[in-house]
């Protein structure tokens, strides 16, 4: 089997085993922790096609997430759309708003700490716009009405919003996979590790990285969708506020940026250990924040490639024992 | 509608506003130019000063002002700390980590002070809280003109030591050409961990100015950390005219737009002015051509 097959048979492997989980428990405590889980995976994954493949690293991802929440929001309360085809135009407009902003930041070619910078900006814009307009219901936020049915994407039980946020993954899962197998991964991670270099040989980095950062906001819309079909609520702090952006991100950095797995083991460690705090210590105000930030800063300066990255240099030295060099 | 008895006392409150800005913006922009990174948790660093002023104030009984000597030192042995511990083992040759590690402080310093300080907003009662001063049509309060002045005071000792002193020149000479520097027996980790001293002093000058008039909860320093690098970007990164005369100008904006397009929409002119600047000049108004 050939590397891409392996890791394909891999993805396919991750989903089956995940689906089964609502077969086997009925415990709503464990079904929700899959599910945060696998939602904590999703922003990190969607960070990672932008951060960790495109090495264009994002304060802002808010941005894109609380768009998706807001047009799924209003698309129901406003528009009156079923909420199955609200889920489409949320993902479109926040790939929208990724293209406007990659337009804009990429067309002037902004890098490195600048691009964080104004992508945070971005999003405060964004969230004091909310704030001040009507129709995201302003400081007071958005309330959508519980009717509970598959019809209207609401389940009874966390186990049929465990699926839909599966199926989000996997198709995150995809897109990483073919970021690494197929022609435009290449290109973008050509224009990652030296800009220069890849327009030399004829890629034209604006467009690759306006494909990522399009890839990346629509992933991140779905998830902000997600959010509010499961908690049926959204305001401005919640959509464009700094911490979902702060999650997405350190949980692909912790992980392992520009991997497939990365992002994935990124998000269920951290959950694990803020599950892991609120047992020992209860409900604290920030004490999640505190953990995150620390494994932040100990991840940058000891395992800068993260925790997948650590797997990779075990690898690695493991075949070199075995008299292999590459 | 710019009726000059309403402009006038709008502009001067925000040149008293600019003031403590510069200050902060100078704190950032010597961290800049010297190190060549962007200190994400300059904004949560002046929030920890802040909370310092307000338990010397409402726990030891000491006046705003009179504690700037403390915090001042205060600040600065955070700074020098943090750098020779965690920002410089941080970097591995990269900006980006650099702004990553400053993010995860930032989030530690937010979260440990919602965590042990409630997210209550809290504000001291000083005897010259509400007094103010009529200058021209404009009434001014006390604390901000005192901050006003006390932020020029404070930029001109710092202009002072960059130009006078002996640690000024080794700070220069670093940020000009490092391995030069190390060659003249200069300590690069020690000046380094100075400039970042320095820098995070200059927020402990800041929070004593500004809290009499202003007040602190664990998010305060998010206002201020963009603000902070809208000055710097928008004077030039690493010139300290550029962060003087961009922390006067943020100011007036921010006291203009909230005149005009109320409160909370009045701070959208200020990311609107930092997206306009790095997209559209990049140097700044005093930086050299990129």
């Amino acid at each position: 089997m050939s590397a891409g097959a392996k890791q394909l048979a891999g993805i396919a492997l991750f989903a089956v085993l995940v689906a089964c989980v609502p077969f086997v428990t009925k415990s709503g405590v464990t079904l929700n922790f899959v599910m945060m889980a696998l939602y904590a995976t999703l922003i990190a994954q969607a960070w990672n096609i932008l951060g960790g493949f495109g090495g264009q690293f994002s304060f802002g991802h808010a941005l894109f997430f609380g768009t998706g929440a807001y047009i799924q929001a209003i698309a129901q309360l406003q528009g009156g759309i079923n909420a199955w085809v609200a889920l489409p135009l949320a993902i479109a407009g926040a790939a929208l708003v990724g293209l406007f902003m990659g337009a804009l930041t990429f067309r002037y070619g902004l890098k490195g700490s600048y691009f964080a910078l104004v992508t945070l900006a971005f999003a405060e814009v964004f969230r004091i716009l909310a704030v001040s307009v009507d129709f995201t219901g302003g400081g007071v936020g958005l309330m959508v009405p519980l009717h509970e049915s598959v019809a209207n994407l609401q389940f009874p039980s966390r186990g049929g919003y465990l699926w839909v946020v599966l199926a989000m993954v996997v198709a995150a899962l995809l897109v990483t996979w073919w970021l690494r197998n197929g022609r435009f991964g290449a290109y973008l991670q050509a224009v990652r590790d030296n800009e220069d270099a890849a327009r030399a040989v004829g890629v034209n980095p604006f467009r690759v990285k306006l494909g990522a950062i399009g890839l990346s906001a629509a992933f991140m819309g779905a998830a902000g969708a997600f959010y509010v079909q499961v908690f049926q609520y959204i305001d401005a702090g919640i959509a464009y506020g700094p911490a979902v952006s702060i999650e997405a991100l350190v949980a692909a950095i912790v992980g392992g940026m520009g991997t497939m797995w990365g992002p994935v083991l990124g998000a269920v460690v951290l959950h694990v250990l803020s599950d892991l705090t609120r047992n020992l210590f209860g409900e604290l105000p920030g004490i999640n924040m505190v953990i995150y930030g620390t494994v932040l800063v100990l991840i940058v300066i000891f395992v800068p490639r993260g925790i997948a990255g650590i797997g990779l240099s075990v690898r690695r030295l493991w075949k070199s024992k075995g008299g292999r060099n590459d | 509608m710019f009726d000059f008895g309403i402009l006038f006392p709008s502009v001067l409150n925000g040149l008293t506003t600019g003031a403590v800005y510069a200050l902060i913006a100078l704190g950032l922009t010597l961290i800049y130019g010297v190190l060549h990174i962007i200190n994400f948790a300059h904004g949560a660093s002046l929030m920890l000063a802040l909370y310092a002023v307000y338990f010397l104030k409402e726990k030891l009984g000491i006046d705003p002002y009179l504690a700037l000597p403390i915090v001042v030192l205060g600040m600065f042995a955070l700074g020098y700390a943090l750098q020779r511990v965690v920002i410089n083992r941080a970097g591995h040759g990269k900006d980006e980590n650099i702004l990553l590690a400053t993010l995860g402080i930032a989030i530690v310093m937010e979260n440990l002070a919602l965590l042990f300080f409630k997210s209550d907003t809290r504000n001291i009662d000083t005897a010259y809280s509400l007094s103010t001063v009529a200058i021209g049509p404009a009434m001014i309060a006390v604390p901000k003109l005192v901050a006003f002045a006390g932020a020029l005071v404070v930029s001109g000792i710092l202009f002072w030591i960059m130009g006078r002193t002996d640690l000024g020149r080794a700070i220069r000479a670093v940020a000009k050409e490092k391995e030069g520097a190390k060659l003249m027996g200069i300590d690069v980790d020690h000046v380094y961990a100075m400039s970042f001293g320095i820098g995070l002093a200059c927020l402990g000058a800041a929070a004593c100015f500004l809290l009499p008039a202003y007040y602190v909860n664990p998010q305060v320093g998010g206002c201020f950390v963009l603000v902070a690098f809208t000055i710097v970007v928008l004077g030039g990164m690493g010139s300290f005219v550029g962060a003087l005369v961009g922390g006067f100008l943020v100011g007036i904006v921010e006291s203009l737009g909230g005149l005009y397009l109320g409160e909370s929409l009045g701070q959208i002119g200020i990311f609107v002015i930092f997206i306009g600047v790095v997209l559209f000049r990049p140097q700044g108004m005093f930086g050299a051509k990129a």
